[in-house]
């Protein structure tokens, strides 16, 4: 949990509405692990008030990157930023998800939805390095919204892409396509992060399957780091379910434990 | 360096800048942003007997320079708080400031009566002042007998000094501060929230689940400035302003319409560190003009006489 005032944008790609930012922060980077986040400071002025929570797409010894769609004026704000400027940033923060050797020579699944495919290419490379082997299905609304595919793929990684519209891939959910594909899968465990229902849904495949699956959960947050108690989701404990800080017990939480909506009392 | 040192009667501060409840945790979270030894004080996040659920999400809105906040004082409770908090909280310089609150008058007391046990905590910050507790943001703070008469209850329970934590959402905020200290508060701290809502025009539904909510942040500094002023014309105890203090300058402000400390919260949520350097532009301007102590600016505010 460090606060890095001036995190070079060293590297800015756009495809559209998403945007990838590489960011120089060795204090930050090196203490990242796959389902953090950082806290990003758009402007020095009050107006956008408060950071805005991305979750880390990549990370190195002394990089790290974010991958953002355009959804409202601070990610707008955030997309006029050029290369060589610097962010304030805070990070890394949040709890990841589950990597280590015991998912070694392991299949694993990771399934994102639109930009919730932002934690899991981190996700992905961190799990080969410790050699799990790791599919990864990747759905939007339309073409556009799977800028990161032909990345994804040019890794190596195996891919299944869907769109909504049909124009690339599976037409229809990601959750469809995935319901139509596991049986032909065993995975060890299932990653996701995207839209809630589509998560919800990904729960209920897994819990009927009995695979362990784990989710980040996005939110709006006022200060990312535990104190200001905004950004909660009823999460499962051992003596009942409570309203819980996606900051800092997550974002990153098993199936089993969420409470999604719905399902709230 | 100037000298910041403050003394509120009851107690010294080693400056006029506190953390303010409810956007600082319970302290601890700030500890790998800053040090706390460097602040005037911390006030934990709002004490209720028991642990406290909260509201259902959204509990938080930006607006322009602000935000709607309906957290509904989620939190662990007094007992947690003794075991788990304060044993490492106290072992701060600072001074602790506890904000209590209770859904009846009785609970207030009760929290009082628990933590008078502990070691460790400055003095009690009256919480009669939250509006996302009870339907349409109902409190004590915004009736002058309500809170006349809670303030002496726990005035009576408490062993230590008592702040009462005012409510902008009155006509006239001097008749309730006048109340306060007339019924025993030590000091008055203001202004919690202003009761406020937004919606979303594309669903028609408000964007809190508890409909209406806090306001808080730079958009409501002018008026908190207004309601310090007045109420330091007033009252003879001492008075901590708040609200949307961002930076060295805001602090000031406060400080010469009269407040002899400050409390600083949302600015917590965009710079963890927002405290420290609030106190650090405090000493910069005192030092840039030749300003030895900060008495030399407290309740200075140069108003002509015609």
């Amino acid at each position: 949990m460090i606060k890095d005032p001036q995190a070079l944008i060293f590297r800015i790609k756009r495809w559209e509405d998403y945007y990838l930012f590489a960011l120089e922060s060795p204090q930050i980077a090196s203490r990242a692990v796959p389902g953090q986040f950082i806290m990003v400071r758009i402007s020095p002025h009050p107006y956008p008030l408060l950071r805005r929570p991305f979750s880390i797409h990549d990370a190195s010894k002394t990089h790290l990157e974010i991958f953002f769609q355009v959804t409202g004026i601070g990610t707008e704000l955030l997309s006029q930023r050029r290369e060589n400027d610097s962010l304030d940033i805070l990070g890394p923060l949040g709890k990841g998800f589950t990597t280590g050797p015991a998912l070694a020579e392991k299949e694993v699944v990771a399934v994102g939805g639109g930009r919730g495919i932002a934690p899991l290419y981190y996700l992905a490379q961190v799990l080969r390095s410790e050699g799990a082997s790791i599919r990864i299905f990747y759905g939007g609304q339309t073409l556009k919204d799977l800028p990161l595919r032909e990345k994804i793929e040019g890794d190596g990684f195996p891919l299944h892409c869907s769109t909504d519209d049909g124009s690339y891939g599976f037409k229809g959910l990601v959750s469809d396509y995935f319901a139509q594909e596991l049986h032909k899968m065993n995975p060890s465990r299932i990653y996701s992060c995207g839209p809630e229902l589509m998560m919800e849904k990904i729960a209920s495949l897994a819990r009927n399957k009995n695979i362990p699956a784990e989710f980040s959960l996005e939110s709006i947050m006022g200060c990312g780091i535990g104190a200001c108690w905004s950004c909660v989701k009823r999460i499962q404990k051992e003596e009942g379910t409570e309203w819980t800080r996606i900051c800092e017990e997550g974002p990153v939480f098993n199936g089993e434990d969420i409470l999604w909506q719905g399902e709230e009392p | 360096m100037t000298d910041l040192t403050v003394d509120l009667g009851f107690c010294k501060l080693q400056n006029p800048v506190l953390a303010a409840s409810g956007t600082f945790g319970y302290g601890l979270e700030f500890t790998p942003y800053l040090d706390l030894n460097r602040l005037g004080g911390v006030v934990v996040k709002g004490l209720y007997f028991s642990p406290r659920e909260g509201n259902p999400p959204p509990r938080l809105v930006e607006t322009h320079a602000g935000l709607i906040n309906a957290i509904g004082l989620q939190g662990i409770g007094v007992q947690r708080f003794s075991e788990q908090i304060l044993p490492e909280l106290r072992k701060f310089a600072t001074a602790i400031i506890v904000n209590v609150c209770g859904e009846r008058d009785e609970e207030y007391a009760a929290v009082v009566d628990f933590l008078n046990k502990t070691e460790g905590i400055t003095a009690y910050e009256l919480n009669i002042s939250c509006p996302n507790v009870e339907k349409d943001g109902l409190c004590p703070a915004l009736d002058p007998e309500a809170t006349h008469s809670l303030v002496a209850l726990v005035k009576k329970h408490s062993s230590r000094p008592l702040i009462t934590k005012l409510s902008p959402n009155v006509t006239d905020i001097v008749e309730i501060a006048l109340s306060a200290q007339e019924a025993g508060s030590d000091a008055l701290s203001l202004v919690n929230t202003f009761l406020a809502m937004a919606i979303n025009p594309e669903t028609r539904m408000p964007r809190l689940a508890n409909i209406l909510g806090g306001l808080s942040g730079p958009a409501i500094k002018p008026i908190a400035l207004r309601m310090v002023y007045q109420v330091a014309q007033r009252v003879q105890i001492p008075v901590i302003g708040m609200g949307g203090i961002l930076s060295g300058t805001d602090a000031l402000e406060f400080l010469i319409a009269g407040a002899k400390a400050v409390e600083v919260g949302t600015a917590n949520f965009v710079d963890p560190e927002a405290t420290v350097k609030i106190i650090q532009g405090i000493d910069a301007f005192c030092q840039d003009k030749g300003i030895k102590t900060i008495q030399e600016i407290i309740g200075t505010v140069r108003v002509s006489e015609d």
